[in-house]
């Protein structure tokens, strides 16, 4: 195999499998055969392009294939046509046609609000999302998520059969319905990439797949959704956040925390792109969770220094944020920003307050923010019962390593 | 077309607690909403309280166990119930969120139709 050719494929394959997947399924009206037909366009590319080589267009190329073998799918099989498992408009006269490779409608919308319809279950949203416009195997999507494959391919099954069983139609919701079916779509991106981006388990903090994924899935919302507020929003808060990601460990993998990461380091290109969009998303006169998000990690990713970090203004932006979106992890966040601004005894009292919060029990985050706190008010044993009940409830290696390392500097000094 | 079953939910006890202008107002509502939508209706009735209810279960052993009340213990109740015609799911969850239900909520099954 031409490695040059296998580059090409897999990145048609990252970049293009949800624009083929979706044109097809327009045709075949039924998401199983539609991702066999273009399963076998990629293979059909593998095949052809050492001898034809790579075309200009790959997508257009992969989707003609795909739509060419739905078409002789759908003729050599009427019963699939009788199904109409989809409901889209009719396709029109030359949809499938080899020579409207120009027209070809870009339909990755349609596909993203019927997989992330609120009326499948949440986690079988992320999943068709992951699968239906990324391309992942059944099997990626469970390692993700830390379920067995078996269960995740019950979960896909269980999922497409209510699609067509129910009827949810292959279609952009009016605009009297969109904000709310596009917050459903923003959750399910965001979801993606905090699980790329803290990785609830294994080796490494990060899944840089899932994160890289998201990135797409924001982007492609953002190319086909071009005013609207939220989708700013919500790539300009993964940018900003995912400019650190070099800076995040240490070259053996230790966790660095934000104050101790070289700043010099992070992508000044995501950094100045996520500021841009960061006007877009709050001319909204009210700001989604995601822009309010984005404004705060704009403070964090424009400060020169740790020490230099505006943090009375996050704190104002965690306010309003709670307003709009009270969540206990929000008020975590907030008490953290409060204890910044005016100091840990301050931090300590906000943070004491969500003591009985039922969310935020088990949350590692709420124990490990005490400790720090109490360590700087030199209360040293009981930061270190603090950090020590953080690293019985954190999962990620990386982050465990770090409360294990701050409990043996905290005995050390005592 | 497709044809959806919408039930209607609700919580019995706050029912036979509700004032009487507040169940008339939810008389009259129903009667607004079949107004409505008589173009998508193709029935729909109130059903008599879950203690008129008799249940018949289906044993292991081949026979059959007759009781009395609702087939599943829960404090909601199936109160009523609509059939409607609808295009897709969007288009009867357009409908069913209209549908009066003061005390709970409906839910929406896809009838599965011969053929």
């Amino acid at each position: 195999m031409d490695p040059a050719v296998a580059a090409a494929v897999a990145e048609a394959h990252r970049r293009d499998w949800g624009f083929v997947l979706a044109a097809t399924a327009r045709i075949t009206r039924d998401l199983d055969a539609a991702e066999d037909c273009v399963q076998d366009a990629y293979a059909e590319a593998l095949a052809a392009w050492p001898a034809s080589g790579v075309p200009t267009r790959p997508a257009a190329w992969l989707t003609l294939v795909a739509r060419r073998r739905a078409m002789n799918l759908i003729h050599r099989n009427d019963t699939l046509s009788r199904r109409l498992l989809l409901l889209a408009d009719a396709a029109g006269p030359g949809d499938g046609d080899d020579t409207a490779a120009s027209q070809i409608p870009d339909d990755r919308l349609r596909l993203i609000f019927t997989c992330c319809h609120p009326a499948l279950a949440a986690e079988a949203r992320v999943a068709l999302t992951l699968r239906l416009l990324c391309g992942l195997t059944t099997g990626e999507v469970a390692s993700a998520f830390l379920v067995s494959e078996p269960t995740m391919a019950a979960r896909i099954t269980r999922a497409k059969k209510k699609i067509a069983a129910a009827r949810i139609p292959y279609q952009v919701p009016p605009a009297s319905e969109l904000p709310d079916r596009l917050a459903a779509v923003l959750d399910v991106v965001h979801l993606v990439f905090t699980t790329g981006h803290t990785a609830p388990a294994g080796q490494s903090l990060q899944r840089r797949d899932l994160a890289e994924r998201a990135l797409d899935l924001a982007r492609m919302l953002r190319h086909l959704l071009p005013g609207d507020p939220a989708v700013a929003g919500l790539l300009a808060l993964i940018l900003l956040t995912d400019a650190r990601r070099h800076t995040r460990t240490t070259a053996d993998g230790r966790l660095l925390l934000l104050a101790e990461q070289d700043r010099t380091c992070w992508d000044r290109a995501e950094i100045g792109e996520g500021l841009a969009l960061i006007r877009a998303a709050l001319k909204q006169r009210l700001p989604t969770r995601y822009a309010l998000m984005a404004a705060i990690a704009a403070i964090h990713a424009t400060a020169p220094r740790w020490e230099a970090t505006d943090w009375r203004q996050i704190t104002d932006l965690y306010d309003a944020l709670i307003q709009i979106w009270p969540s206990p992890v929000v008020a975590l966040n907030r008490a953290i920003a409060v204890g910044e601004a005016r100091g840990p005894q301050a931090g300590l009292a906000a943070l004491d307050q969500l003591a009985s919060e039922p969310q935020l029990a088990g949350y590692h985050y709420l124990p490990a923010a005490r400790a720090e706190f109490l360590r700087r008010l030199h209360r040293t044993e009981d930061a270190r019962l603090a950090y020590t009940e953080a690293r019985l409830l954190a999962d990620n290696p990386v982050e465990q390593d770090f409360l294990t390392r701050r409990i043996s500097d905290l005995e050390r000094r005592s | 077309m497709a044809e959806y079953l919408v039930f209607i939910w609700d919580d019995e006890t706050a029912w036979a607690k509700a004032d009487p202008r507040t169940v008339e107002a939810t008389m009259a509502a129903h009667e607004a909403f079949m107004a409505r939508h008589v173009g998508a209706l193709r029935g729909g009735n109130r059903l008599h309280p879950s203690d008129t209810a008799t249940s018949v279960r289906h044993c292991a052993d081949g026979g059959v166990a007759v009781s009395d009340g609702a087939f599943a213990e829960t404090k909601e109740v199936i109160g009523g119930y609509y059939l409607i015609d609808a295009a897709d799911l969007d288009e009867a969850l357009r409908i069913a969120v209209l549908v009066p239900a003061p005390f709970g909520g409906v839910e929406v099954r896809p009838v599965r139709t011969a053929g």
